[in-house]
């Protein structure tokens, strides 16, 4: 059964990102919130983790932090919160990684 | 599809409350049917009636209070959380001999097994916290 | 109502914060709910069942002694990351030794921790049915 993985730290602060990417397997996704969206810049040490992964990031959270979509590695869906909520019902439960 | 979400963390000193917030008012008005959003830890916080927070931010707890009064809400403070940091209602402050109360409108206070009962009921159960 | 199968996810060390306290207090309430319940402990959350912790230096509840009631309260299923217990420098001997009593099998005593690697957890969670975060 499907897990949408959802992270919310900054990857250069605590290893959230790096332990919820060791747990996705395949049919789960990984969304990045709050701090989490930290991770998608390109040439950061920490996109290397999410690179591939199909992950989404939460775009209120990528605007209010002055990441612009320029600045995201490839490959990362932007979601709204609505976009949020279909990912939760998409997938058959969530596994925040506080 | 049903919900429950879980807020684990006060409001103003972390994101929690405010992304658990948007995400609840999303479901909504996606026509997604919220069972339960159950506050948990230091986000007991966020059923103070008491806080007064600068005119130009927003009022994190007023504004649960009204999204529980348009949609029938079901907002729940875990009490034992609640007894450690001082949310009060009327039951508990006369259980515990308190001469105030705090709790916001909207609010109710009640026990972990509301939580349980969240898992069980809801399709999702869906958490914020730090 | 079918059972659910609840994983309770502890990823925090104890005393620092009270994440670890009051998840603990969730485990005991939701057991009178008779779902089917694991525990898993990841990260931090390892420092949870070490052995020997004594806070009467710190005044603080010491709520180690807890987790060893969990069997009796049929929480039989304590899952332990392998590679989180290893990064932290500990084995299973730094852990307390938590069973439970098998009635179908005449009462015998049975471990409650298993020890599995990251990947043998991953796979576990892929067979719940709600992730509990704390």
């Amino acid at each position: 059964m499907s897990i949408l993985h959802i992270v919310n730290k900054s990857p250069y602060e605590r290893n959230s990102v790096e332990r919820a990417v060791e747990y996705l397997r395949d049919g789960d996704r990984l969304l990045l919130i709050e701090d989490a969206v930290y991770a998608v810049i390109r040439g950061g040490k920490a996109a290397s983790l999410i690179d591939g992964r199909n992950a989404a990031v939460l775009g209120p959270d990528l605007a209010a932090r002055g990441i612009a979509e320029e600045k995201m590695i490839d490959g990362i869906e932007v979601v709204d919160y609505a976009g949020f909520v279909d990912l939760v019902e998409a997938c058959d439960k969530t596994q925040s990684w506080l | 599809m049903k919900l429950t979400i879980q807020v684990n963390e006060g409001p103003y000193q972390h994101q929690a409350s405010d992304s658990a917030y948007h995400f609840t008012k999303a479901a909504l008005e996606k026509g997604h049917e919220v069972f339960r959003v159950f506050f948990y830890h230091d986000g007991v916080n966020n059923g103070t009636r008491l806080t007064t927070p600068p005119q130009d931010d927003r009022n994190i707890v007023a504004r649960w209070s009204e999204l529980a009064e348009q949609h029938d809400l079901d907002l729940v403070i875990c009490v034992a959380a609640a007894q450690r940091r001082g949310i009060v209602d009327d039951g508990e402050a006369e259980r515990n001999g308190k001469d105030a109360t705090n709790i916001a409108p909207g609010f109710r206070i009640s026990g972990l097994g509301q939580l349980i009962e969240g898992g069980i009921q809801s399709d999702r159960l869906v958490v914020f916290g730090d | 109502m079918a059972t659910k199968k609840f994983m309770y996810v502890n990823r925090r060390a104890p005393y620092g914060t009270i994440y670890a306290w009051e998840a603990l207090e969730v485990v005991l309430i939701g057991a009178a709910f008779e779902q089917d319940v694991s525990l898993a402990f990841v990260d931090d959350g390892v420092f949870q069942l070490m052995k020997g912790q004594d806070t009467s230096g710190i005044d603080m509840k010491n709520f180690s002694p807890t987790y060893s009631a969990l069997g009796d309260y049929e929480v039989t299923k304590i899952y332990v990351e392998k590679e989180s217990l290893e990064e932290r420098g500990l084995t299973l001997d730094d852990l307390q030794h938590l069973v439970w009593e098998d009635e179908d099998d005449d009462w015998a005593e049975k471990d409650s921790i298993r020890l599995v690697s990251r990947a043998e957890l991953a796979e576990v969670f892929a067979g719940q049915d709600v992730m509990f975060n704390f």
